[in-house]
């Protein structure tokens, strides 16, 4: 019997997923741990996985179009095979494959018809995934390796009978075994058309950055604090610090400087480390920053763990390397979540001073502007100095506003003195 | 298909996919998987169906250690309200037993040769470049594949004086076959053949020495299984000298004199025949390698690679020949995955480190694994669970209370490094271990399995818990 295909949840918060290109196409060979379609999630692009070997026999969603986590997206069995209900139980597509036009000329294009054999009318849409949706075959060796070394069972390719996932598999599960590739882009620049405007849906990450800026910004009391540091000092260390490391490359940056700063200002302000949660507040006592990321059509927020013990050096690598997938959409789940604050960083945008939205359940984010030369009074004389401003946005039920101020008086001076990051 | 007679006479040629050496453990098993996947298959044999293990290895010794562990149960018989007096044993019986046995066998080989259609070619098959084997005068085609199953045999050691005579120095060959048993035999060599002669031969009266050049006997296992043999055998008055060296050997018409140095003590022993049990030689002489390109390694095994192919294309080697552990069902899966390759399947990689080791002697030994030593040698964290069989209710009903299950656990992620038995069908349970890690079980699933009670298997459940500080009957 024909096997199903179902529009996996690939993240944890993940309802619905686009499908953006399907890699398999009808009638070609599968096998399983083979990548069927690449798949469009609340964060990130992500692989939908064959769990069955044979021919793909059928394709029940085009490209472009959004699917309910646990709906039917594809067939595979046996060449020849018949498929149950052979097309019927495509749900109707939520998406559209492109931009429909407003154009008042324009007719209205048909929609791009989901299944060949367009049902008379669309199913009910199943609200849960079935159980072998997710299903991963693993070891249970390698399922507790991988629950140690926080490996996402379904990003590994198992060797195993079947494709099972066996110890091996695990321990050498590299970070991103993907090659990076374009998302699909919304025109930077307007084309000159007469179109007096174009209508483009949402992307999972817009939908998700809106659903969840609005419930930081509504909901949770913002107050903002704002300082400027005096990075002479901090530059000079820079400076000094990158030309030790000379050719061998991983140059440290002030972003790096920041987050290693911040990272140990929250050892010291456990108040202001901590998570909102209706009925209580979590203060934290791992430090992990998230780092917001500008990534083509959004932002994400990759998380630095434990940077307060963390070198500038592992800190730089680190932020690099995770920045880098990021603006690939090659995060895994676990790498954008469980920041306990998070940093933002406009300054490379010559912006001088801004302030920064929450990620909820954080309670606190500090807004990086750019470093900028400016004359200074020192003593009786004036002197050019480099200088940076920093803003914290609070959320006020965590932060009250004396120690938020604290909080960014001990990170003023780190880095007015980075040697104190050395106490 | 050209259908090949290969009895009649005259010089002939004939064609089939694939032409195996050897109609060993190895050999058949790969003839029968072969012809499963639909290829014309020919075994070249010079001797019986079954090769050593079905005729003069695993199969005869097994029915004389039965025998010998029924003479060791009536002596005994009375604790359990069973007297059997007057009883004698006869070894001439039992080996025409065990030939019997043998015999059903090879028989039965050669019924699976028939059902499956492979053609059984008597005589030595000599390889020739280009896939060809020549069988006295004729030559045949392997149009896929050559195969090298052709084993292993005893060896002597003839730079001490040892070589082998078939009178007063032996081998298991000989060994199999005695009509009359010696009044005392020295036994060279403390690994699987020499504690399973050893064990027959003092069941049956025979005043036996069991001479180990290595530090202890059963050297490949866990130091615990062979501390536990040796004080088994020491009881039943074997005399284990082990960490021996053989000096000097003088072979008389009806004894042999050994000069032996253990522990800085200089000993003479003085027997009536000599079993050589310290290893095997392979069968790579005269079967055309080196015309075919075919290499050997430095320890003189046929070279291959994880296909198990030769360094000649086309050409294979599986079994003893193919390089250690040599065991016959390290053949068999070598046999049934060479077959795949060939047919152009992948099959699933040989997990050379989870082959089962087993000793039948009493009690057995059984293993999988890594033993406690190579553990630390690895450094390893370990926890070691263990649980003696005297705590066993079974054992104890059945009077079979020696040995232990040990486990080897990493302490990290429960996997099951190594596992121990000793203890009567120590054989038959090591399974429940070789699948747990060949699944990749951890102790918890050992665990989570129930075991029957009253069984011996209780005490793999119970090491289990052991090594996670949670024994329930000790």
């Amino acid at each position: 019997m024909a096997t199903k295909v179902h529009m996996e949840a690939l993240s944890p918060t993940m309802e619905e997923g686009r499908l953006v290109k399907w890699n398999k196409h009808e009638g070609d060979p599968v096998k399983s741990g083979d990548t069927l379609a690449e798949v469009e999630t609340d964060k990130a692009v992500m692989e939908l996985v064959a769990r069955a070997d044979g021919q793909l026999l059928k394709v029940m969603v085009p490209e472009g179009t959004t699917v309910p986590v646990g709906n039917i997206v594809a067939w595979i069995g046996k060449p020849g095979e018949k498929v149950d209900g052979d097309g019927a139980a495509a749900p109707a597509p939520k998406g559209e494959r492109s931009a429909v036009s407003g154009a008042r000329e324009t007719p209205a294009k048909p929609t791009p018809s989901a299944a060949p054999n367009p049902a008379p009318a669309p199913q009910p849409v199943a609200a849960v995934a079935p159980a072998d949706a997710t299903r991963v075959k693993a070891s249970p060796l390698a399922r507790r390796i991988a629950k140690d070394a926080g490996v996402d069972l379904k990003l590994v390719q198992g060797s195993g009978p079947g494709g099972r996932v066996i110890k091996r598999d695990v321990e050498g599960a590299p970070a991103a075994t993907v090659a990076a590739q374009a998302v699909p882009r919304t025109a930077d620049r307007a084309p000159r058309t007469g179109v007096p405007y174009e209508d483009v849906p949402l992307t999972q990450i817009r939908k998700t950055i809106a659903k969840r800026l609005a419930a930081s910004i509504g909901p949770i009391p913002h107050f903002f604090l704002t300082t400027e540091v005096d990075m002479e000092r901090a530059a000079e260390a820079r400076e000094a610090l990158n030309k030790q490391l000379g050719e061998e490359g991983g140059k440290i940056s002030f972003n790096d400087i920041i987050i290693k700063a911040v990272a140990l200002a929250l050892v010291q302000h456990r108040a202001c480390n901590a998570w909102f949660q209706e009925d209580h507040i979590r203060y934290w006592n791992e430090v992990h920053i998230g780092m917001a990321v500008a990534i083509e059509d959004g932002l994400i927020t990759p998380v630095i763990r434990n940077a307060d013990m963390k070198s500038l050096r592992e800190i730089g690598a680190e932020s690099r390397e995770l920045a880098g997938r990021a603006r690939n959409r090659r995060l895994k789940p676990e790498e954008y979540t469980g920041a306990t604050f998070s940093v933002s960083n406009l300054g490379m945008f010559d912006i001088d001073q801004f302030t920064a939205v929450i990620n909820p359940p954080e309670a606190g984010i500090v807004a990086i502007g750019s470093i900028v030369a400016k004359a200074v009074p020192d003593g009786d004389r004036v002197v050019v100095r480099r200088r940076l401003r920093l803003t914290m946005s609070c959320d006020h039920r965590v932060i009250d506003g004396a120690t938020g101020a604290v909080f960014l008086k001990t990170l003023k001076q780190m880095l007015e003195n980075p040697l104190a990051m050395l106490l | 298909m050209l259908r090949p007679y290969p009895n009649e006479p005259g010089p002939f040629v004939a064609n089939f996919d694939v032409i195996i050496l050897g109609g060993g453990p190895a050999g058949y098993v790969c003839a029968i998987r072969c012809a499963q996947l639909g290829l014309s298959t020919a075994v070249v044999e010079q001797d019986k169906l079954g090769g050593v293990c079905v005729n003069i290895g695993c199969i005869p010794t097994k029915a004389l250690l039965h025998s010998a562990y029924i003479a060791n149960l009536l002596k005994e018989s009375k604790d359990f309200g069973v007297e059997a007096s007057g009883v004698k044993t006869d070894y001439g019986v039992a080996m025409k037993r065990s030939r019997r046995v043998s015999d059903q066998n090879s028989k039965g080989v050669e019924f699976l040769m028939k059902k499956h259609k492979i053609t059984v070619i008597k005589g030595t098959g000599v390889m020739q470049p280009g896939k060809k084997v020549k069988v006295g005068s004729d030559v045949h085609d392997a149009k896929k594949a050559v195969v090298i199953a052709t084993g292993s045999r005893v060896k002597g050691i003839p730079q001490i004086g040892l070589e082998i005579n078939k009178t007063t120095v032996i081998s298991s060959d000989e060994a199999l076959l005695l009509e009359r048993i010696p009044d005392s035999l020295a036994v060279i060599g403390a690994g699987a053949v020499g504690m399973e002669f050893a064990d027959i031969f003092q069941a049956f009266g025979v005043k036996v020495t069991l001479i180990e050049a290595l530090a202890r006997i059963l050297p490949i296992e866990d130091a615990e299984s062979s501390d536990v043999l040796a004080k088994s055998y020491r009881k039943r008055g074997i005399d284990v000298i082990a960490g021996a060296e053989v000096t000097k050997a003088t072979v008389g018409k009806d004894k042999v004199t050994l000069d032996i140095e253990a522990g800085g003590e200089k000993k003479q022993i003085v027997a009536a025949a000599v079993l050589m049990a310290a290893g095997r030689a392979v069968n790579t002489e005269n079967i055309g390698l080196k015309e075919c390109g075919i290499q050997l390694t430095d320890r003189g095994f046929i070279k291959v690679d994880k296909n198990l192919q030769t360094t000649a294309p086309g050409y294979f080697a599986i079994g003893d020949v193919a390089g250690p552990p040599m065991l016959a069902h390290k053949g068999f899966r070598e046999g049934a995955v060479v077959a795949e390759i060939i047919a152009g399947q992948k099959p699933h990689p040989i997990k050379y480190d989870n082959v089962p080791s087993v000793t039948y002697c009493h009690p057995e030994v059984a293993s999988i694994g890594l033993t406690e030593d190579q553990c630390k040698e690895k450094k390893l964290d370990y926890v070691a669970g263990k649980f003696p069989f005297s705590a066993n209710g079974r054992a104890r009903g059945t009077g079979e209370t020696e040995g232990f299950v040990k486990i080897l656990r990493d302490k990290k992620y429960g996997e099951i490094l190594g596992a121990h038995i000793v203890g009567a069908h120590a054989s038959e349970m090591i399974h429940e271990l070789a699948v747990a890690r060949e699944n990749e079980y951890t102790v918890e699933e050992i665990d989570l399995a129930i075991h029957a009670h009253p069984t011996m298997s209780e005490a793999i459940g119970e090491a289990a818990l052991d090594s996670l500080g949670r024994v329930l009957h000790i």
